[in-house]
């Protein structure tokens, strides 16, 4: 298998799938905590089919670089989300239903009538599951990668007590001075940078699993914000390395495989954390 | 309802709201209500439930524009200065962050530009700790604790933010009496120590052994000091309507 590996190694889209795939499992997990902690976890699931949708119109425009499209559409869809949600007349999850499955719906109506592809079919899956497109990312779409995901680390860092703050009491936040709608804002458009980059990873429909599952399972045994960050983008990390690792030897999917591995971590983190659990109740 | 006071002979204002007229969209909670808080009162917010006493809180924070009116904090109080302990939402109830962290939060006000805390806000957010009994507590988390404990944690945030003026929101919700009366301990130590309160409160008898001052809101309107409460009208009725409750 180490024979197998080293060989793949050598083809320069394997190298790439690797480093672009460790990076958005990092940035995905980092804001996950805040989003599942929010109960925003709706709004990455929203956003990623918006960006569904743009794709589809990116591809009936036939643009050469899709993410120029796909990128200010989503973020704009962030903020004019988290603005309804706040304070108009369709309440927050009504709204994001309403876009994600609207961008669905008409992103797939123009995928057919437009589409010059002979694959249709196959294209839609691929977006939806992301089933091939890491390992098709080109040089460029790898460095527009890089960039980005270390720009939302960045950002991450540098603000990482204020949306501490403005995650466990905005009112508190608010009160002594802090601007929370534009931390909220900035989280917004954060997220909808890391879906944009996640579609690479595991395509729209599984964008949210990426998002959630590391954050969910670093709470089941952590108790400390920073030890549940640094839990959840370590775990993510190493998750998404074995599923693109075992989808490449393999063969499967590599979306899918990423996130049945997320799922297995959950799993043992669950019984983790009620071992944990079992033994405090018994020392007390 | 103009309650200025005109005594002048007063400890300096902190807070003074003029007019205020709060409400929603198609409900007015309160009209024209006036009154000044002054450096090192205890001021208790009392009424029935939906007279509009969160309302005001927020009001008074700015979380919430007045319809009407103004606030203004006097004497060279910053709004970045004021310490504030809400109701506990939800999120909290199951959220993973140790007590450390959370206290620390508190000095976020006063970190400026700067992203990360420095060795002074640590050392404020563990005097806040101490003076609250939760330093043995810090690595703990937060979801972890009893419903007393977290509100103590909370209230170090607070205390992390001010050293003047603290708005606290009910602060004994949902306590068994032991714990209650241990935060009421904790509140009147901070008051003694000349940092201002204003609280709201369900808690009428409390409310009358510990406040300097009332300030009922809802049908029945008061703002003055406790002795004047008692002389009044309203309070007269209050009192006697909680009597005959108890009877």
């Amino acid at each position: 298998m180490t024979a197998q590996l080293a060989l793949y190694w050598q083809y320069p889209f394997v190298r790439y799938a690797l480093i672009v795939g460790v990076l958005i499992s990092l940035c995905s997990s980092l804001l996950g905590v805040t989003l599942v902690l929010k109960r925003f976890s709706f709004l990455g699931d929203g956003l990623s089919h918006v960006a569904f949708g743009a794709i589809a119109v990116a591809a009936v425009l036939n643009l050469s670089d899709q993410m120029l499209l796909v990128l200010p559409v989503t973020v704009l869809c962030a903020v004019l989300l988290l603005r309804t949600g706040q304070n108009g007349r369709i309440k927050g999850d009504a709204a994001v239903a309403m876009f994600s499955v609207g961008a669905l719906a008409i992103g797939y109506l123009l995928m057919n009538l437009f589409s010059t592809s002979t694959n249709l079919s196959g294209d839609v899956c691929s977006t939806l599951f992301g089933s091939t497109s890491i390992l098709t990312l080109t040089k460029t779409e790898l460095w527009l990668c890089v960039a980005l995901s270390l720009a939302v680390l960045a950002v991450f860092v540098l603000y990482y007590n204020r949306i501490f703050a403005v995650t466990f009491d905005e009112s508190f936040a608010r009160a002594t001075g802090l601007p929370a709608a534009r931390y909220q804002m900035l989280i917004a458009v954060v997220i909808a940078v890391i879906i944009v980059l996640a579609m690479n990873l595991v395509g729209s429909l599984l964008i949210s699993a990426l998002v959630i599952f590391p954050a969910l399972s670093a709470m089941r045994v952590f108790k400390s914000f920073r030890a549940v960050t640094i839990c959840s983008a370590v775990l993510s990390v190493c998750c998404s390395t074995l599923g693109i690792l075992i989808s490449v030897l393999t063969g499967t999917p590599v979306g899918s495989t990423v996130v049945a591995v997320d799922i297995l971590a959950y799993a043992l983190f669950s019984l983790l954390g009620a071992l944990q659990r079992r033994g405090a109740a018994a020392k007390a | 309802m103009n309650f200025l006071d005109n005594e002048t002979n007063r400890k300096p204002a902190q807070l003074v709201c003029e007019g205020l007229s709060l409400g929603y969209e198609n409900t007015l909670l309160l009209r024209d209500l006036s009154f000044t808080v002054r450096e090192g009162d205890y001021l208790c917010i009392v009424g029935e439930n939906g007279s509009g006493k969160s309302t005001l809180m927020r009001t008074l924070l700015h979380l919430q524009p007045p319809l009407a009116g103004r606030v203004t904090l006097e004497g060279g109080l910053k709004p970045n200065e004021i310490g504030y302990l809400p109701q506990q939402t939800d999120i909290q109830r199951d959220f993973p962050a140790s007590v450390r962290e959370i206290v620390l939060s508190g000095c976020q006000a006063r970190l400026g530009r700067r992203p990360f805390y420095g060795q002074e806000e640590k050392k404020l957010a563990a005097e806040s700790m101490d003076k609250l009994g939760v330093a043995p507590l810090a690595q703990c988390c937060y979801r972890e604790l009893s419903g007393g404990q977290q509100q103590r944690v909370l209230l170090a945030r607070a205390l992390c933010a001010t050293r003047k003026l603290l708005l606290l929101d009910e602060p004994v919700s949902g306590l068994d009496p032991k714990a209650a009366a241990e935060m009421y301990e904790l509140i009147e130590g901070l008051n003694r120590e000349g940092i201002t309160i204003i609280m709201i409160s369900h808690d009428m008898h409390y409310a009358l052994r510990r406040a300097s001052h009332i300030l009922q809101i809802g049908r029945d309107w008061f703002y003055g000091s406790k002795a004047d409460y008692l002389r009044s009208p309203v309070g007269r009725h209050y009192l006697r309507a909680g009597k005959e409750a108890e009877r």
